[in-house]
């Protein structure tokens, strides 16, 4: 892995295009959000981010993303061991499927879930407002990252350490804790990392079956919405600079993460 | 090895084709478009008739009724070759979006306020309501809609703050639907006395019942249609054309109750033909289309009947004993200051 | 007892003990482990498969068995539908667009992360990396604040002319970046493993910096840009909550594929959801295809 080192003429201009493309699509916006909310000073921001609804919808943000990032953490890794150790007719469309929340539209994914689970479903279950259905979506869209994330790991795991551990009488649920998921570890949190970031702002699959009901279904995506149609500038722009500041933890977390993979390997 | 450079092949070959397939898709689709939205009508085209593109930014409930006004108008020898293309919205929101930059030759919005904003941005001359009809393109009144059968026996306004009754209404910042029936339950409660402690004591009653504030009048009967709340507060024309459309609800019209009007008005960089049209929307003709999708005549001498559904589609808009205008609480800008704006009114500091 | 086993041996995938040893339980004990084993592995395969059913694959055939209701007719009607068709050209070169642009800069910004040291780098991947953490409607909303009609640029733009927000510019943008890493975090890896070695000794041979592009890096990056851009593509046309807030929305103008579902699922009556349902599921089976191209490509970029 070898690096030219210092920037010629070219390549320096190459990237002062890219740092200003960058500037333009990524780093002004982000500035005006942070800006803009800054712009009501402290007072004004704590009473944007601090008044009944806003803290609600944030509270729920992060408690269902949360929760459901933890449930995928533990399914995903399931799902990929499946994956990748286990063979059975249907392997390749199941492993296909998985895929879907990645590619699916949000709106659609929304429109899917309330079909299926709202007052017109087969199941004759109704989670319309409700926080279970709010987790359920979550759940949809977070599942594919920890899956994808931990299979390319187990793939190009050798087997020879456990089939040693199983030789030599080691149970299955201790070969996994102790040899496979330290392999597997940072693969996961990475997969949760970004999971968590994609379920603390995901909108268009959650605002159908969420029913936008204040202070118990109400997202803090569609709570930005709201306030950013409503005139309210620097209100929206409170509450997304909060979720910005969480979304930036957790990317430094998921760099923190990255780092110590590369140590390791 | 071969067998891999054939698969890559394919592969290379499928991407080509899907990226190929979304180009000729997105050339392929010139402007040509010579119906607009749902109101397409070439109707009785003279051979004079002018293709004319009309942009309508309207207030979310009104979309049925401006459909059917826009193909009864280009059906007509003065409008025929119009084509419109409309965006409908929660009202504030789409009178901002209108200062913000959205083209726009007609708007329609749900209270004055909101169109007033358009006049101060210079989009719309002030003389927009000179006119006898005063600006006013359709009335309604507010009502309450219960789900089929009145389960919570509902009977009016008093019900409302029962304890467990979950209202689902939309929300004043963005839609102007939120204001009037906010407006409604404080007004209904000033009663003949104007007693202003019970009004508050009413309105905190009421707030706290809500279950739901919803972005706009549209997205507030969705979520009641969809199994929130027990009641849905909003327009009239809303509980009927939900009812049309096969909506399991019924409604109660209050013995007190808002006049709802909703203005409308031609913004300066219209075309004639934009002027022509709003005369039609507030021509008897007009008036006729929009009571059949549930609004109340602007004009007290059109009687409308055989309304889908109304409660008695004979008699669609029953008289309503005791009805508040705007007017008599003071107009808008009163009422805003008492009732919506941040920090002082009395809304904003019930939901904090 | 299998508590007490103690593996020593490095637990690194790559390093794995090559002295393993294989001894396999023999007899009663062997077969009631392998028993075991089996009855965990059809459990662990029941959930995993149960899961994902009632997760994702369930909802899928609903969309379907909810378009088809009625028959054919009324799906055909909804697709050659005016707004419709509209709403798909839009959607087509939005996500086109916004392809080639993330393309062009992707490949461009990979080329610089992977091969060059500058101060800064770290910044400029973390920022790359920012708009996939990001709510797509705080997405929205920025660009609102910078480049709508009172914002830090839009204020200038407008004044000679140029609309962003409520009108096709605005969307792209809003596209443009919900996408923009999945290029680069493809294309970054593979550059930096095959290393620049090719590159510099086609150099020193005399071939331009273009030669060098178009035979060696391309060629190099070839599968990782595919599954960038396929990717892309998918996050592209399913955009939804950014282009919510910066367009208006017009039935036949300014109305996304996502839009239409959406605006029809607001309105009353059977038509109306006709109507969300059919785009709802050309908008599947256009997703159906791209998870087919993701799956495909992806064992061939790890390659």
């Amino acid at each position: 892995m070898a690096f030219s080192g210092r920037l010629g003429a070219g390549p320096a201009l190459g990237l002062g295009l890219g740092v200003l493309w960058l500037s333009l699509v990524v780093g002004l916006p982000i500035a005006a959000v942070v800006v803009t909310a800054a712009g009501g000073g402290a007072a004004g921001f704590a009473d944007a981010v601090t008044s009944r609804e806003a803290l609600g919808t944030i509270e729920l943000s992060v408690g269902a993303a949360l929760a459901a990032t933890v449930v995928n953490m533990v399914v995903g890794t399931l799902v990929a061991w499946v994956l990748v150790r286990d063979s059975f007719w249907g392997k390749r469309l199941l492993e296909v499927v998985i895929d879907v929340p990645f590619a699916l539209p949000t709106i659609v994914a929304g429109l899917v879930l309330i079909s299926l689970y709202g007052p017109q479903g087969p199941f004759g279950v109704n989670l319309v407002g409700t926080r279970q259905g709010v987790f359920l979506a979550l759940l949809f869209v977070t599942l594919p990252f920890v899956v994808r994330s931990v299979q390319p790991v187990l793939m190009d795991m050798e087997r020879d350490v456990e089939e040693a551990a199983a030789s030599l009488g080691a149970s299955g649920v201790t070969t996994f804790r102790r040899i496979v998921l330290p392999v597997i570890a940072p693969a996961v949190l990475s997969g949760a990392a970004l999971a968590f970031a994609r379920a603390l702002g995901e909108y268009g699959s959650v605002i159908l079956i969420s029913g936008n009901l204040v202070g118990r279904t109400e997202v803090s995506s569609a709570y930005v919405l709201k306030q950013i149609e409503a005139g309210d500038q620097a209100g929206a722009a409170a509450v997304a600079t909060v979720l910005l500041a969480v979304a930036i933890v957790v990317l430094v977390l998921l760099d923190v993460v990255q780092r110590q993979v590369a140590r390791r390997g | 090895m071969d067998l891999n450079v054939m698969s890559r092949r394919r592969v290379f070959g499928l991407c080509g084709a899907v990226l190929a397939a979304a180009v000729g898709v997105a050339g392929c689709g010139g402007s040509g478009s010579t119906s607009g939205s749902g109101s397409s009508g070439s109707g009785a085209a003279s051979a004079t008739a002018t293709a004319t593109k009309l942009d309508i930014v309207g207030f979310s409930v009104i979309k049925s009724a401006y459909d059917a006004l826009g193909a009864a108008f280009a059906g007509t020898p003065g409008g025929a070759g119009t084509t419109f293309k409309a965006s409908y919205g929660a009202s504030g929101a789409q009178s901002r979006a209108v200062i913000a930059g959205q083209k726009a030759d007609v708007v329609a919005f749900s209270l004055q306020p909101d169109l007033d904003n358009v006049v101060k941005a210079g989009l719309v001359d002030p003389s927009w309501n000179a006119g006898p009809a005063k600006g006013v393109a359709s009335r309604s009144v507010v009502v309450i809609a219960v789900r089929a059968g009145n389960p919570k026996g509902i009977k009016g306004w008093a019900d409302l703050v029962r304890p467990g009754v979950g209202i689902v209404t939309a929300d004043p910042g963005t839609s102007g639907s939120a204001k009037w029936n906010l407006l409604a339950a404080y007004g209904q409660a000033l009663g003949a006395t104007k007693d202003v402690a019970a009004a508050k004591t009413y309105l905190a009653g009421f707030v706290k019942n809500v279950v739901s504030w919803n972005e706009s009048g549209r997205t507030a009967t969705d979520a009641f249609v969809k199994g929130t709340g027990d009641v849905l507060i909003s327009y009239e024309n809303e509980a009927i054309a939900a009812r049309a459309a096969g909506v399991g609800l019924d409604y109660v019209v209050p013995d007190t109750t808002v006049l709802i009007e909703n203005p409308a008005a031609v913004t300066k960089s219209a075309p004639a033909r934009a002027k022509d049209f709003l005369a039609f929307v507030e021509s008897v003709d007009g008036q006729k289309i929009l009571g059949s999708k549930g609004f109340r005549p602007v004009d007290d001498t059109v009687t409308i009947s055989g309304v889908k559904g109304a409660t008695d589609p004979a008699n669609p808009f029953p008289k309503v004993a005791n009805l508040i205008t705007v007017d008599s609480l003071g107009g808008w800008k009163a009422v805003n200051a008492l009732l919506f704006d941040t920090g002082k009114g009395l809304v904003p500091q019930l939901r904090a | 007892m299998a508590d007490t086993v103690v593996v020593t041996s490095a637990v690194s995938g790559r390093g794995g003990a090559a002295a393993g040893v294989r001894r396999p339980a023999g007899g009663a004990r062997g077969r009631a482990h392998r028993g075991r084993r089996t009855a965990a592995r059809r459990v662990l395969r029941l959930i995993a498969v149960g899961y994902v059913v009632a997760l994702v694959a369930l909802p899928v055939v609903t969309i379907a068995w909810h378009t088809f209701a009625h028959g054919l007719g009324p799906v055909l009607d909804v697709l050659g539908g005016e707004d419709f068709l509209a709403a798909a050209r839009l959607g087509a070169f939005v996500a086109v667009a916004s392809v080639v642009i993330n393309t062009v800069f992707g490949v461009g910004i990979s080329i610089l992360l992977a091969r060059y040291r500058f101060p800064g780098r770290r910044l400029l991947n973390a920022v790359i990396d920012l708009p996939v953490s990001v709510s797509p409607v705080v997405i929205g909303v920025a660009l609102v604040l910078v480049y709508g009609r009172t914002g830090w640029l839009g204020r200038g733009l407008e004044a000679h002319g140029v609309q962003i927000v409520f009108a096709t510019p605005g969307i792209v943008l809003a596209t443009v970046i919900v996408a923009l890493p999945l290029v680069v975090r493809e294309v970054v890896p593979v550059l930096e493993e095959a290393g620049i070695e090719q590159d510099q000794a086609a150099q020193s041979l005399g071939a331009s910096a273009g030669q060098r592009f178009v035979r060696i890096t391309l060629p190099t990056i070839r599968w990782a840009l595919a599954y960038g851009v396929v990717l892309s593509l998918a996050r592209s046309l399913g955009e939804f909550g950014a282009v919510r807030v910066v367009s208006g929305s017009v039935a036949g103008q300014s109305q996304t594929p996502t839009l239409f579902v959406n605006d029809s699922y607001a309105e009353f009556g059977p038509a109306a959801e006709q109507a969300g349902f059919t785009a709802a599921f050309a908008l599947m089976l256009t997703s159906v295809v791209f998870i087919v191209l993701i799956a495909w490509l992806r064992p061939k970029e790890r390659a």
